[in-house]
């Protein structure tokens, strides 16, 4: 777990850390679109581009970003794998029973590949340069129109950041269980799949327990405090929407024009 | 069965961006049959240190002897079991370790995770839970269904089960009103002598350090600052609130009465030792007094 890096937040004070948390998910969600209308060398020589120069915007070296992939190597190499196998249709290279590696299943196999990749770099890039309470805030404001039809975008959002507040504590006492258990003589990741799966329920049983007994206590505290429901809130933590904001949005839709026009014109 | 550390450095989440050092350089010993206090401020690393003690954690430059083991950065965790049954480990607040469906399957949990056969860790079970002061009639109970104090025993209890040559308890007190904290303490005494146990107890109460200990470890920002026994570490007071930690209450009062003229040689740790050398100081203080 000490080196699981995917989702995870790394403070700093660059140009992407600084921007408006709605502006980031924005952004990401754009550049996602658009790695789907990526077809060509050219489309994603583009996109890689945009990529770098953000990833460089944040101040953290690629390195960092490339070890975020790596607990995801194994689902990459499974996807790909199975595309050039089992894509079909142009030249055929090799041929064995139903498995056979084409020119378009090889070439289908790297577009995925390349999607994958972009779209889990662009996630981290999020990911590490906000913190999840800035994400939860993002969210609400975005999701606020949603009031209109009704949709309980205040609770939402209050569960949201209570439940990203919680993410770390309870990983750290999940750990704190398990050191617990392993020193009572439990074995982790070891023997048959049956072994190994009895040993997660001294892990689990505890950690819900936990989890309710904490829920009661601070649904307690936040009645004492004053809460009643989500709506009519005064926010402590305010959006403000900047400059740099517009200007990296004009930014990544000028490249998404580009992309799509590239697509268009077949290159 | 004694515990060695020599030049031992830890890092979490070595070799990410992440990495903190939280030991510097670690040399001690934990003498066998002894009682170790290990005292610091919050975050001083006294909870990583004392995880290093059946390698849960291992050392990342450095080596810690446990007896006939020697644990390095490389050791494998495949052979630390015997390891983990000869030093039990209570974490803090261990009521949050509770599972099974009663309090006698929980206490027999560990036992048999080391192959004791199930007639016999229940046997166990039966023999820890009265030790540690829980009636039978609780025993079939769900462990969510006892008190915060009953819950704290019954983990004890299940970490006793193993039997173990070393205890380590990390804050065993924390939470607990007096009379509960004074009950644990007294059982961890009657196990040192009973059962000659090791003791190796973290604490942020002076007076169970004065009381109960030999031995006292203290630690500052990941390092050890200071071992010896608690005369030699509560003597220098002016050392002790350089490092922000208090005294014995028996100790700070003395020290009070020394600046009104009494004389304490040497200084008392508890309040049997204070009220020792201060009888005879007042009686001839009274007698000066009335002539």
């Amino acid at each position: 777990m000490d080196k699981f890096m995917f989702g995870r937040y790394i403070p700093g004070d660059s140009w992407v850390h600084r921007l408006d948390p709605r502006a980031k998910l924005i952004l990401t969600f754009i550049y996602i679109g658009v790695v789907f209308f990526a077809n060509s060398v050219w489309t994603y020589a583009v996109l890689v581009v945009l990529l770098l120069a953000s990833i460089f915007a944040t101040g953290i070296s690629l390195g960092v970003f490339l070890r975020g992939l790596r607990p995801l190597l194994w689902l990459l190499m499974f996807t790909v794998v199975i595309q050039i196998f089992f894509g079909a249709g142009g030249h055929i290279y090799w041929q064995w029973g139903w498995l056979s590696v084409t020119h378009d299943g090889l070439i289908n196999a790297l577009l995925i590949l390349m999607r994958f990749v972009l779209i889990i770099m662009v996630s981290t890039l999020l990911t590490f340069s906000t913190q999840p309470l800035e994400i939860a805030d993002g969210i609400e404001s975005l999701l606020s129109p949603l009031r209109k039809v009704h949709f309980p975008v205040a609770t939402l959002a209050l569960m949201l950041s209570l439940a990203l507040r919680f993410v770390p504590t309870l990983m750290d006492e999940a750990e704190k269980i398990m050191n617990a258990q392993r020193a009572r003589g439990v074995d982790f990741g070891t023997g048959g799949l049956r072994q190994q799966v009895k040993t997660i329920v001294p892990i689990l049983i505890p950690l819900f327990v936990n989890a309710f007994n904490r829920a009661v206590d601070i649904s307690t505290a936040m009645e004492a405090r004053g809460y009643q429901d989500g709506e009519n809130r005064t926010k402590y933590r305010e959006l403000k929407w900047h400059r740099q904001d517009t200007l990296s949005l004009i930014i990544y839709v000028a490249f998404s024009v580009v992309v799509i026009s590239l697509r268009e014109l077949h290159l | 069965m004694e515990i060695a550390f020599e030049k031992v450095n830890y890092w979490y989440q070595a070799g990410t961006p992440f990495a903190v050092q939280a030991l510097y350089d670690i040399n001690l010993n934990i003498p066998a049959g002894e009682f170790t206090a290990v005292i610091g401020q919050t975050g001083s690393g006294k909870s990583t240190l004392i995880q290093h003690l059946n390698a849960l954690l291992k050392p990342t430059e450095g080596q810690v002897v446990i007896g006939d083991r020697t644990i390095t950065s490389e050791t494998k965790n495949k052979h630390l079991k015997p390891l983990r049954k000869k030093v039990g480990l209570v974490f803090q607040f261990p009521e949050n370790q509770l599972f099974e469906e009663t309090v006698l399957k929980d206490i027999a949990f560990g036992p048999q995770n080391f192959g004791i056969s199930v007639e016999e860790a229940t046997r166990l079970a039966h023999e820890t839970a009265k030790m540690v002061g829980l009636d039978d009639s609780l025993l079939e109970r769900s462990p969510f269904d006892l008190s915060g104090g009953q819950m704290r025993r019954a983990a004890i209890a299940g970490v006793l089960a193993l039997e173990p040559d070393v205890l380590v308890l990390d804050e065993p007190t924390a939470g607990l009103d007096p009379r509960g904290r004074n009950e644990i303490m007294g059982l961890v005494r009657q196990l040192q002598v009973e059962r000659h146990l090791t003791i190796v107890l973290i604490t942020h109460q002076m007076n169970d350090v004065a009381d109960y200990a030999d031995h006292v470890i203290v630690m500052a920002h990941g390092h050890m600052v200071k071992q010896g026994t608690p005369r030699d570490v509560f003597s220098d007071v002016d050392w002790l609130t350089a490092h922000q930690l208090e005294l014995p209450s028996a100790t700070a009062y003395a020290n009070k009465l020394m600046q009104q003229g009494f004389v304490f040689d040497p200084i008392p740790l508890t309040a049997d030792e204070l009220a020792d050398q201060l009888v005879p100081q007042i009686n001839k203080k009274g007698v000066a007094d009335n002539g």
